[in-house]
């Protein structure tokens, strides 16, 4: 197995306050990967700095070997790493057709050539003239976006042309899925894909991105529905206040007293903080 | 020396005039989220009302002081209760696009009550200066100064000791924490309105008196001046706006005492531009806030496009191509030719505040570069006009790319403040750069339009060919929002940060944008400079580019075909109706806020 991402003793500090502090992590080609941990474990400040829109403080991120922690997040895209969002960024006022569309920006090739200076202005004649090359590309854009489509049944496809902010909360969801799948990733990051979605909708979610992993898709999750997380996993690492506490198999980090300890309260495993004896008087 | 203590006093006493009208703009920002750009009409406001009544009824200067800082307080609760109490849960750009149109609005009513005339104030102060050094101070000095320090003073009082003063905090902090605590959210509001405008009155009830000197048109330039004081401070900081002012009075006083008063504005507007894109937070701006998310937002209403089919749109442009055939009426199709030429710039606005979101307020300013870059290719080196137009698109395009593209970084209200300042650049170095453009001279003698060296003058040839540059401009534009281009602006404007993440450079694509929309501006500025035979720095001013917003608006953002529809709405129709001038901008005005009160999807809807 190949490493496609490896971070090494990753460190981001807001203020006083250490959001993530120097985390290894390591995610083999074709592994799905969960990070787990309650609210404000750095969970998603560590999918930031991965998608560079973050700077660490400390450490190093490579992506396929290369360091990637200074890149802007357009160029770290263009190495083909996807991301969604915890909250939901799909473009609200684009249809759902454009918004997969824009998913593959980094993918066009004939109307964006890589022409050094005059590349940009290239750019802007393609689009207006549109050459058959152009044409073609953009085609077969379409017709690959309707098969990403097709993957979430009838929940997206019939919707291609209404806009995004009319779709409901977990279709906005699927739709930044379908986005992320449209730039071809070779590695994934998906923040809380569940959230929001009733036990029927999460299952259907959790059945899609068993399938991703089969084609062989790179996934790092963010999850909090622990029972997905089990089932989905080949490793999960387990932060706790900004650092790992946990790693390792499922089952394994699933019996870890440190995880249940972050999990289930303090008080619940040996008592030892101040604390509670204050909250007791 | 004795003049550097002169200038000295001079910069601080403006200074004290500038943080008169910051300090309301600080603390409506620090409640409402808004750079209120009606607060310069309340100023003009102030000082008509205070003229009217030394005139009038003779009152003495404490009187009269009260009757301006009632009056404009009262005018400030109008503002709040029609620009921005309405528009609460809309688009962020929404207030600030409505105070626009306010300021149209009581302006234009100023210039209708008052007469456009300037007017003098007279003053009933001693005549007496105190000497200093080498230099003087005046009693008006000294009032000036008087009145910044009490009033700093008063509002330090009520902001920390007063019930009120507490609930105005809270609601800057956390809006939405204050109305659970039981604040009044929109009293305060109103409150904080009538004090910022009452000492904004008052600031121009005391620069009418300094000057000896007032006039409708003043209001423009000091929201300008409110606001780069502010941003100097740190946007919506008290102190700061204080500080900030000062220091714009000084630096402004010292550049005149240096270089001569044109001057003057280059300084205010040089500095903002500095102060946005280095220091954002401005000097007393705490460093690490954040501004990118409060303020984002572009004015596009979630609305479905009025789908127009393809044959009406034909259909329309062979009337309007046949329409010469009917009548040969010239003012008719001089009036249409105008609506043409304003469509051009509407069209690059709409692309740019529409399609890519970002809200400009300095558009006219390509207009100028392309009118400018024609108009000296012609007359300085010889150039026919199908060379030189062209060409000034295109040294439009490429110029207009450049000035605005350190603003890129920007966003919401930040980058509509930075693109009329650049735009007031754009006119101010016109006016100074004299060995170039005349100065404030202008051009004449610009050749009129000619084709292969038959000059085109009748009125039906002109018509046709500006609509034929707005129909060629208009294809072209559709034909790029429907490739891959207008739907990467389209999600730039949306979220920038998941634009980013899916691999488009944002600059790359404002830029090109503004390349795009840089050649149709200029080609319509050069046009109109050989249309008119004559240009100067006010040929193409900032109402210009706020019209332009307004069309825009009104045809739907984004829309190509309503942004045709805007421009002839608002600049063919009340021309054909012949709508008195001075009636003209109150009713853009009035429509700007009905549309982005009731339609800011506009008339076919934004895209």
């Amino acid at each position: 197995m190949t490493q496609i991402l490896e971070i090494r003793g990753l460190s981001r500090r807001f203020g006083g306050v250490s959001a993530v502090k120097a985390l290894d992590l390591v995610v083999d080609k074709g592994e799905l990967v969960s990070l787990i941990g309650p609210n404000g474990a750095g969970k998603t400040t560590t999918f930031n700095m991965i998608s560079g829109l973050d700077r660490p403080d400390e450490g190093e991120i490579l992506f396929a070997a290369e360091p990637i922690q200074r890149l802007s997040p357009e160029a770290i895209a263009a190495r083909g790493l996807a991301r969604t969002f915890q909250h939901g960024r799909v473009f609200a006022n684009l249809s759902v057709e454009d918004n997969v569309l824009l998913g593959a920006h980094t993918r066009l090739r004939a109307v964006r050539p890589g022409w050094p200076l005059v590349g940009p202005l290239a750019e802007l004649a393609l689009a207006l003239v549109r050459p058959q090359a152009v044409k073609t590309e953009e085609e077969a854009l379409k017709a690959e976006a309707r098969e990403i489509l097709g993957l979430f049944g009838d929940r997206l496809t019939p919707r291609l042309d209404h806009a995004a902010y009319s779709l409901s909360y977990a279709n906005r969801r699927r739709l930044e899925i379908a986005r992320a799948l449209a730039l071809k990733p070779q590695m994934l990051l998906l923040d809380e894909p569940t959230a929001g979605m009733n036990p029927t909708e999460t299952a259907e979610m959790q059945a899609l991105i068993a399938t991703l992993k089969a084609q062989g898709v790179t996934i790092l999750l963010i999850e909090h529905k622990l029972e997905v997380v089990m089932q989905l996993s080949d490793r999960v690492y387990v932060l706790d206040d900004g650092a790992k506490i946990a790693e390792g198999p499922p089952e394994t980090v699933r019996n870890d007293p440190a995880v249940i300890e972050a999990y289930l309260g303090h008080s619940s495993v040996g008592a030892t903080t101040p604390s509670a004896e204050a909250v007791a008087t | 020396m004795s003049s550097f203590i002169d200038y000295t006093v001079n910069g601080l006493v403006i200074g004290n005039i500038y943080a008169l009208l910051a300090v309301g703009l600080a603390l409506i920002f620090g409640v409402a989220n808004l750079i209120n750009f009606a607060h310069g009409s309340v100023y003009t406001i102030g000082a008509y009302i205070g003229w009217a009544a030394i005139t009038f009824l003779h009152t003495p200067l404490p009187v009269t002081m009260l009757i301006v800082f009632v009056a404009c307080a009262l005018v400030g609760m109008l503002i709040e209760r029609v620009g921005l109490r309405p528009l609460q849960g809309k688009a962020r750009i929404a207030p600030l696009l409505a105070t626009i149109g306010l300021s149209f609005v009581l302006d234009q009513v100023v210039q209708l009550v008052f007469s456009p005339d300037p007017r003098a104030v007279p003053s009933d102060l001693p005549d007496w200066r105190l000497t200093i050094g080498g230099g003087s101070i005046g009693a008006m000095d000294i009032l000036i100064a008087g009145v910044g320090i009490v009033s700093a003073a008063l509002l330090y009082v009520f902001l920390r000791f007063t019930k009120l003063g507490f609930a105005v905090r809270a609601t800057a902090q956390d809006r939405e924490a204050a109305q659970q605590m039981g604040v009044n959210v929109n009293a305060v509001n109103s409150a904080v309105f009538a004090i910022a405008s009452a000492l904004g009155g008052v600031g121009g009830l005391l620069v009418g008196m300094y000057y000896n000197h007032i006039d409708p048109a003043m209001s423009f330039q000091a929201t300008l001046k409110g606001v780069v004081a502010q941003v100097i401070g740190g946007v919506g900081n008290v102190p700061g706006a204080i500080f900030g002012s000062l220091l714009l009075g000084l630096v402004e006083s010292y550049g005149i005492a240096l270089f001569g008063t044109t001057y003057r504005n280059l300084f205010a507007f040089v500095l903002l531009i500095i102060f946005l894109l280095w220091l954002p937070n401005g000097l007393f701006g705490g460093r690490s806030t954040v501004h990118t998310e409060p303020l984002v937002g572009s004015f596009i209403a979630p609305s479905r496009p009025l789908r127009v089919p393809r044959w009406a749109i034909w259909a329309l442009a062979l009337i309007a191509f046949a329409l010469p055939l009917a009548t040969g009426a010239p003012y008719l199709l001089q009036t249409l030719t105008n609506a043409w030429l304003a469509a051009l710039l509407a069209l690059s606005l709409t692309l740019i505040s529409g399609t890519a979101g970002q809200i400009s307020l300095g558009q006219a300013a390509l207009l100028a570069i392309g009118g400018y870059a024609s108009a000296l290719l012609a007359v300085d080196l010889g150039a026919p006009p199908i060379v030189s137009i062209p060409a000034a698109g295109l040294i439009t395009s490429a110029l207009g790319t450049l000035l605005v593209f350190p603003a890129f970084r920007l966003r919401g209200h930040y980058i509509a403040i930075a693109t009329l300042a650049i735009g007031e650049i754009v006119s101010l170095v016109i006016l100074n750069w004299e060995s170039l453009t005349r100065g404030a001279m202008g051009i004449t003698g610009i050749p009129p339009l000619s084709l292969f060296g038959h000059e085109i003058y009748s009125a039906r040839a002109v018509y046709w060919l500006c609509l034929a540059v707005v129909v060629a401009m208009a294809l072209l534009q559709s034909r790029l929002l429907n490739s891959h281009f207008g739907r990467t602006l389209r999600a730039l404007r949306e979220d920038e940060i998941a634009a980013r993440s899916y691999g488009i450079g944002l600059d790359r694509y404002k830029a090109l944008a503004f390349a795009f929309c840089g050649f149709g501006a200029g080609v319509s500025g050069a046009i109109t400079a050989h249309l008119y035979s004559y240009l100067n720095d006010q040929t193409f001013n900032s109402q210009l580019s706020l019209l332009a917003l307004t069309m825009v608006i009104l045809g739907g953002m984004g829309n190509v075909l309503g942004a045709i529809v805007g421009a002839v709405a608002l600049v063919g129709l009340p021309e054909i109706f012949r709508v008195a001038a001075e009636y003209r901008i109150l009713i853009y005005g009035v429509a700007l806020l009905l549309l982005i009160r009731f339609r800011p999807q506009g008339l076919l809807g934004a895209v």
